[in-house]
């Protein structure tokens, strides 16, 4: 615990943390674009099209990964508001309502790109079917955990309600994830599996891991970029932003 | 750990048992009462209400799809153990053909389907196109149902 | 170039998908950096203010 405690200390200062993410956040964010660049043009042009679905089936490279990180960044989410709810560690209530609009943003692709694959391949936008419906659940939560954020006025306080909230949606993951082998769904099971051989041709997988890796190096970035802001609006008394505002304004003049 | 953590991360461990505890007895009570889709062999035994509303799910008999006029069209759904005969007017997807999964959403008519809506589902198989045939053409040459290399509900 | 275009006829549906993603991410990267610039401009203003009513009541 005590290790744990003094790297939270070191890292989760605010200066620091501020300054770490400004030298980080770029470079995140160039690799994210760099990465998602190979794994789309594999994607579109190298992978070969579906003996089914045709070239239909290429929304796999961009839902997937989202779909993915609608429940990954949850999870963050979700252990960051627990460490913020029990040991109060301000980083960590700043990371999980950041990670609150990413992840919102991630499952709202996964809904629109799902209905737009949906239509032509099923010959439906929407039905409700236990994935669908738990995914729409998901978006809900994130929405209500960013809405009880910005309905308390003190930062902390609010931070806190929201991530209790964040906390007890927890139980929605593992439907969303095991919807499609407990019930029976029009959404077909998993492809890539963890144990066992993935249902994908591997000229098929490697685009869709890139893109995977893409995005959750995006969801760092950008996690990182929308901390920062808060640190810094949370903070604005202290010397140190002081410093900063002066440093950064001037610049601007 | 000073005592108000210890308090909060009991505290909070209980709120999270606890709704993990009636997440689970709800998803149970669903796993029983939320059919999305009945079988064939379901229908046959019984298990559907008279005139109600609900879907069918099941595989496309080969060589059943008999199309009539215009948009009306005629198939066999069949998981196996059941056939069901559906009709249906409409636009099919782009999935449908013979040995496809599909969930159509109707209602029973004597002893036949009327269908409003049909869907195909399809199965999280990805591979590309030659790779297919020349599977399939392994499994013909072999004898090898074309069943063998999907998996198993 | 054409083919790769139509996607085999599904054009319209694969191309919409990859605009909403590409969408996403912009308001994504977008949004913070607007609100960290709100929030600096802000600091800012009420630091130049903060130093004229010192200089004032000196």
């Amino acid at each position: 615990m005590n290790t744990l405690s003094l790297w939270f200390h070191k890292f989760g200062s605010p200066p620091t943390f501020y300054r770490l993410s400004r030298l980080l956040c770029p470079w995140l964010f160039a690799a994210a674009c760099l990465i998602g660049a190979v794994g789309l043009y594999a994607g579109l042009v190298l992978a070969p099209a579906d003996y089914q679905q045709s070239d239909a089936y290429r929304i796999i490279f961009i839902h997937v990964p989202c779909a993915w990180m609608s429940l990954f960044a949850y999870i963050f989410m979700a252990a960051n508001a627990f460490i913020a709810v029990v040991w109060r560690i301000k980083i960590s209530e700043i990371l999980a309502m950041a990670s609150a609009p990413v992840g919102a943003m991630f499952t709202a692709v996964t809904l629109l790109t799902g209905a737009i694959w949906g239509k032509p391949m099923w010959g439906t936008w929407w039905t409700w079917d236990a994935r669908l419906t738990s995914e729409l659940v998901l978006l809900f939560l994130y929405l209500g955990v960013i809405g009880l954020f910005s309905a308390i006025e003190d930062r902390r306080q609010a931070a806190r309600a929201a991530g209790f909230l964040a906390l007890i949606g927890i139980v929605n993951v593992p439907i969303v994830h095991f919807s499609v082998n407990w019930w029976n769904t029009l959404h077909q099971g998993s492809t890539v599996r963890l144990l066992g051989p993935s249902r994908i041709d591997a000229s098929m997988l490697w685009p869709l891991l890139l893109m995977a890796l893409a995005t959750h190096i995006w969801f760092f970035a950008s996690v990182l970029a929308r901390s920062r802001s808060s640190v810094l609006e949370q903070e604005s008394g202290k010397e140190w932003v002081r410093e900063i505002v002066q440093a950064q304004g001037v610049r601007r003049e | 750990m000073t005592p108000t953590r210890k308090r909060r991360l009991i505290m909070i461990g209980a709120i999270l048992v606890a709704a993990a505890a009636a997440t689970t007895l709800i998803v149970l009570a669903l796993q029983q009462n939320m059919t999305y889709l009945f079988t064939p062999s379901e229908i046959l035994a019984g298990k559907v209400p008279d005139g109600a509303r609900f879907r069918i799910g099941g595989m496309v008999k080969e060589g059943s799809v008999e199309r009539g006029q215009s948009l009306t069209v005629a198939f066999v759904v069949t998981d196996g153990d059941g056939d069901m005969r559906v009709e249906y007017n409409g636009i099919l997807p782009d999935l449908f053909r013979d040995k496809q999964s599909v969930i159509a959403t109707g209602s029973m008519q004597g002893n036949q389907f009327l269908a409003t809506e049909v869907l195909a589902k399809h199965d999280e198989t990805y591979v590309p196109r030659d790779v297919a045939e020349a599977m399939d053409k392994a499994h013909r040459k072999h004898n090898v149902p074309a069943e063998a290399d999907k998996p198993t509900p | 170039m054409n083919d790769f275009l139509a996607m085999g006829g599904y054009a319209t549906y694969v191309w919409s998908s990859y605009a909403i993603f590409v969408a996403g991410l912009l308001i994504d990267y977008l949004a913070p950096r607007w609100r960290n610039r709100r929030i600096i401009t802000e600091l800012h203003g009420r630091l130049a203010r903060q130093k004229k009513k010192t200089e004032t009541a000196t």
